[in-house]
């Protein structure tokens, strides 16, 4: 019996205490026809050899073919350290720090993290974590509309240049709770949001406008115009941001002359695996006027019996196990051990190492694109700077040609015509610090030979 | 002069130019050229306050700061409604090769189909423990999977063309989560009473539902650590009304195996993975809240989900969940197209997936006796330690009930008779080198402490955990004032929380020692 | 025990009604509720001009265990709140019924009694709960 140690000694002497006969009949409150006799469907059980031999076999099946693909989630070097230390087991098997005296290491590290995101994003408070990018978002825009006092139309401006899946979670997640999105255009020639296409919504209630900054295209926005605008029509600010891009651009509490309202995002990027899509965390952080309507944990330093500084879970009377009902949310985890993997990933980068890893991948990106649009068919799309990511025009279908490279084991970016059919053929590729030179060469070799066979020989 | 912290914050071990140059990528014109390519306007001007460390400063920080939390690892946490079971070391070694953590979550089909086998197991071997028709993975908590279930009951009215139906039943024992998450999905909680057996009272029950019940959610065994007896009659009372049956996971604990969700007629459910299937808690998260539906909900279930060539119900398989690898199999990720009526998508990808690879490897360790075992040895644990501690002479809050896998035992006595609350008796049970219970939920029951031993704990730790209890029996009525004062062997005391609101210290300020 | 001057009138959820005798009257939250709070941290105050019905939700008072509604006993706009419940909310507790007043509303002509309590009344509610 895996995991259980009872001996059939142990049972006997338990039942014995307990007075009953068996095991079965601690079971008797509950109806007889209620009660399964077999799980049949499900197989029997495996030792750990087994298991690990049926799992390695399963990871051998997928490889580990060379990706150029970002959309959200960004291949990263993760130092050894991080990993070695998060899956120590006091850190991994330990509950939420609801007894604090007995979870100091736990709640320290928040407040180390909170401390590290606030000053990274240019905020004055941020919260434990959330479960995702796309939810914090969500859960931004429900906090802008409580926050925003004069605005009675619970209307959200969201660009398309945002990424879809963001767009998607915000309104599963906030339209059951009346809250309206309007879409923004971006402009098809620069890739980027103008002050155009908010010019129709002056003089309008509208609640917050969401800014993302790289945008979906890793095309750069103007977020101090928009930032500007938006405050000019009383509308809060949400900005969504790559963390790793902190290290080289403005923070959103710097953006505009008031900065905007709230800031969220992905944490991926800091120290935590691809691993097809989770677990990753959510970064959220505002201003200390906004701080009691934010969701999430937070925790906040004080002193003990003897007088001596402690760390604690703070303001929880905004959190579902007190107001229950009037909750900010009824969200009750942070990504625990994804927050501390950002947290040591950035303690050992520090803003000299994130600075350099923002600055590599940008250079690969560039280098990427050199190479692609060398190849006849492939061109840049929009001629505005970017991060680490670049939209390729093609001259056919691109799914077919991902197709033909993912056969030769490169995962060569996402093709965008799903959501973005006014691009035509167009992918969405992206290099980091982790593509070497002799990375780049062999994905423009591929690609030539799947593009023109004649003219690669 | 005042006392320091007990490991002094990363930022203290800063030193202008110090840095893990071992991470640090080289710096060259090229880089510098590509920095430089950020329009001025838009450069950061500021550095962030990061620490400039060392990597063995970070090392052992971070390793000073593991040792001053108790964890499973090192501690019996017998927390009520956290299910702290032993989470074996396979399940994360599993999950971290290489070709799972590193594989991203838009690569093609044709590369995944080795980690999209897992999560198609994952699901059919869900499904069969807690007969429901179809699972969906993707919700990344509890609460998310709560919120997920409950917007599909609001969707399967409004397809109904019955929106007026906004009203959520909530016994009065539920967790905080239920009625936030009724209140996100634009409903109103209704709460009902529960009767002194700890059962919820129908007549109560009968008086709330009506023409616009959208449902009610309920957790079984309840929060009150018992079996809600007249589940039936419950679910037939909702479903009569037109109302949906929404059941919270939390402790399935109790009865996986032996009693299944499907057959009790709940028509959607979310599971804690980090609870019932053995996932890390990891401080806070990360969590999973797979959802199960019964067929009428189905179309409704969230996005996006793995299906294999056949179709959702994967009825090819026979009945085995998990197929014979030498058949080969061709899995596909369902998109709206497939769904058209879906509640939509809750996350950016397809969920936690490193933690349902990590619930995957544990449930093939289990098997299908292994199941029944975690049912069987959870409630035997739990009626052991209720016994033995009523034995002692702590008062049970439903004595004449069987322990579901967690019970409850009040302080209400010890509190009048010796001013002793059961806050003082968990921090003293720290000192004593055990985590305490959960403390003051439910809230309906004064003075409580909700004990759930599960079944990865040997009888010898119960025994030792009754034997602090004695002695914490003793000192309520001989020094209750060491225990009011408890803890007094730990890293910290008792911190002062009114001050943490009052004065909010949230981050790290440079100037601030 | 708790304190609960006769001169006041209360409602059933623990707020208490001061009359000016000129239109106006002070509210506030009770002895007994402050008692139950604990250490209140963080008090949030309606705007002024804000316009009140009888039994509407017009603050939120919070300790570290609870965040609690405080209802309107009687109909009526805003006239002033007391800023200094924004730096120092533990006024409420050391002076429920005087630094530690809420809220001062200019109440409708035609508002009635119905539903206050005398504080003799008040006095046996909270004895029970």
């Amino acid at each position: 019996m895996p995991f259980i140690p009872h001996t059939a000694e142990d049972v006997r002497e338990m039942l014995a205490v307990i007075g009953a006969p068996s095991i079965e009949a601690l079971f008797d409150e509950i109806p007889a026809n209620l009660r399964v006799s077999s799980l049949a469907e499900v197989p029997t059980g495996l030792n750990e050899l087994e298991v690990m031999q049926l799992m390695q076999s399963r990871a051998r099946q997928d490889g580990r073919p060379l990706c150029f693909i970002g959309a959200g989630a960004y291949e990263h070097h993760i130092p050894a350290a991080v990993w070695s230390t998060v899956t120590r087991g006091e850190f991994y098997s330990a509950y939420t720090p609801y007894q604090a005296e007995a979870s100091q290491g736990t709640l320290q590290s928040i407040y180390e993290y909170q401390s590290m995101l606030a000053s990274l994003t240019g905020m004055e408070v941020c919260n434990a974590s959330m479960y995702d990018g796309a939810t914090a978002l969500a859960e931004a825009v429900l906090m802008a509309v409580r926050a925003n006092r004069r605005s009675r139309s619970a209307r959200i401006l969201m660009p398309r240049s945002l990424h879809p899946h963001y767009r998607a979670v915000a309104v599963a997640t906030a339209g059951n709770q009346g809250v309206h999105f309007e879409e923004l255009p971006y402009q098809p020639a620069l890739g980027h949001t103008t002050i155009e296409s908010l010019a129709p919504f002056a003089g309008q209630d509208i609640t917050a406008l969401v800014i993302a900054q790289p945008n979906f295209f890793g095309v750069f926005e103007e977020v101090d115009a928009l930032t500007d605008f938006a405050h000019a029509q009383g509308a809060l600010v949400i900005a969504v941001v790559n963390p790793t891009s902190l290290a080289v651009l403005k923070p959103p509490g710097a953006w505009g002359d008031k900065g905007a309202n709230i800031a969220v995002g992905e944490g991926q990027p800091l120290g935590c695996p691809l691993s097809s899509g989770g677990p990753y965390f959510g970064f959220m952080s505002t201003r200390m006027e906004h701080v009691r309507q934010m969701p999430g944990r937070l925790v906040g330093r004080t002193l003990d019996l003897d007088g001596r500084p402690g760390f604690t879970l703070t303001l929880q009377a905004r959190e579902q196990h007190i107001r229950r009902a009037k909750a900010t949310s009824n969200i009750c985890t942070n990504q625990g051990l994804l927050m501390l993997a950002g947290t040591i990933y950035l303690a050992l980068l520090g803003a000299e190492g994130l600075e350099r890893v923002a600055a590599l991948s940008m250079q690969r990106t560039e280098q990427l694109t050199r190479a692609l649009t060398a190849i006849p068919g492939v061109r840049r799309l929009f001629g505005r700077p970017g991060f680490h990511e670049i939209v390729l025009a093609f001259d056919r279908p691109v799914a077919p040609v991902l197709a033909a490279l993912s056969a030769r084991g490169i995962e060569a970016g996402l093709d965008l015509s799903e959501h973005y059919p006014e691009l035509g053929y167009a992918l969405l590729a992206c290099a980091t610090e982790t593509k070497s030179t002799e990375d780049i060469e062999t994905y423009a070799r591929h690609l030539t030979e799947v593009l023109c066979p004649a003219r690669a020989a | 002069m005042s006392l320091p912290l007990r490991e002094k914050l990363i930022f203290q071990y800063s030193r202008p130019g110090r840095g893990a140059r071992a991470q640090w990528p080289a710096a060259t014109a090229a880089t510098a050229a590509a920095a430089a390519s950020v329009p001025a306007q838009l450069r950061r001007t500021q550095r962030p306050l990061l620490p400039e460390v060392s990597e063995l400063d970070v090392v052992r920080h971070y390793t000073r700061l593991s040792q001053l939390n108790f964890s499973i690892d090192t501690h019996f946490y017998p927390l009520g409604s956290c299910t702290m079971k032993y989470n074996p070391k396979a399940c994360n070694a599993a999950a971290l090769l290489p070709e799972f953590a590193g594989r991203h979550p838009l690569s093609s089909v044709a590369a995944g189909q080795g980690f999209m086998a897992c999560m198609y197991e994952l699901q059919e071997m869900l499904k069969a423990v807690t007969g429901m028709c179809a699972v969906a993975l993707s919700p990344l908590a509890g609460a998310h999977g709560e919120f997920a279930g409950v917007a599909m009951i609001r969707a399967y009215h409004r397809a109904r063309g019955e929106s007026e139906r906004n009203e959520v039943i909530v016994p009065q024992a539920a967790h905080g989560t239920n009625p936030a998450t009724a209140s996100m999905c634009g409903c109103v909680a209704r709460e009902v009473a529960v009767g002194p057996d700890g059962d919820v009272d129908l007549a109560a029950l009968r008086a709330a539902v009506g023409p616009r019940t959208a449902g009610i959610m309920l957790t079984n065994p309840s929060t009150l650590g018992v079996f809600e007896r007249r589940i039936e009659e419950v679910a037939r009372i909702v479903h009569e009304c037109g109302g949906l049956l929404y059941y919270d996971g939390a402790n399935l604990n109790a009865i996986l195996g032996k009693v299944r969700p499907g057959d009790m007629a709940f028509d959607a459910i979310h599971m804690n993975l980090h609870k019932t299937f053995s996932t890390p808690h990891g401080g806070g998260g990360p969590g999973a809240g797979a959802v199960g539906v019964s067929a009428r909900l189905l179309p409704f279930l969230p996005l996006p989900i793995v299906a294999r060539e056949a179709g959702l119900t994967g009825g090819d398989v026979g009945g085995d969940a998990c197929g014979d690898a030498s058949a080969p199999a061709s899995y596909r990720w369902l998109t709206e197209r497939d769904l058209p009526q879906s509640i939509g998508r809750l996350t950016t990808f397809a969920g936690n997936a490193g933690v349902l690879l990590r619930a995957y490897v544990y449930m093939r360790m289990l098997g299908r006796e292994g199941m029944r075992r975690v049912g069987e040895y959870a409630t035997l644990n739990a009626n052991y330690l209720e016994k033995r501690l009523t034995q002692l002479g702590f008062d049970a809050a439903y004595p004449q009930r069987r322990a579901s896998h967690e019970f409850i035992l009040t302080l209400r006595r010890q509190a009048q008779e010796n001013g002793v609350t059961a806050m003082d008796v968990a921090k003293r049970l720290l000192d004593l080198g055990f985590h305490a219970p959960t403390t003051y939920f439910p809230q309906l029951v004064s003075e409580c402490l909700l004990i759930e031993p599960t079944e990865t704990e040997s009888k010898e730790t119960l025994d030792a955990f009754v034997a602090a209890m004695a002695q914490i029996l003793r000192e309520a009525s001989e020094e209750p004032e060491r225990l009011r004062r408890a803890p007094h062997t730990l890293p910290v005391r008792r911190l002062d929380d009114v001050r943490a609101a009052r004065l909010p210290d949230l981050i790290f300020k440079s100037d601030a020692a | 025990m708790s304190n609960i001057p006769v001169d006041l009138q209360f409602t059933r959820s623990h707020e208490w009604v001061r009359r000016s005798g000129d239109g106006t009257a002070e509210i506030g939250i009770s002895d007994h509720a402050q008692q139950a709070l604990g250490d209140l941290v963080f008090v949030e105050l309606p705007e002024v001009g804000r316009v009140l019905g009888a039994g509407e939700s017009c603050a939120v008072v919070e300790s570290v265990k609870a965040a609690s509604d405080v209802y309107a006993p009687l109909a009526g706009t805003v006239l002033a709140v007391n800023d200094q419940l924004r730096h120092t909310p533990e006024l409420i507790n050391r002076d429920p019924y005087g630094g530690g007043w809420l809220l001062r509303l200019r109440l409708q002509p035609s508002d009635t009694d119905t539903g206050l309590l005398s504080a003799a009344d008040y006095g046996a509610l909270a004895a029970e709960g």
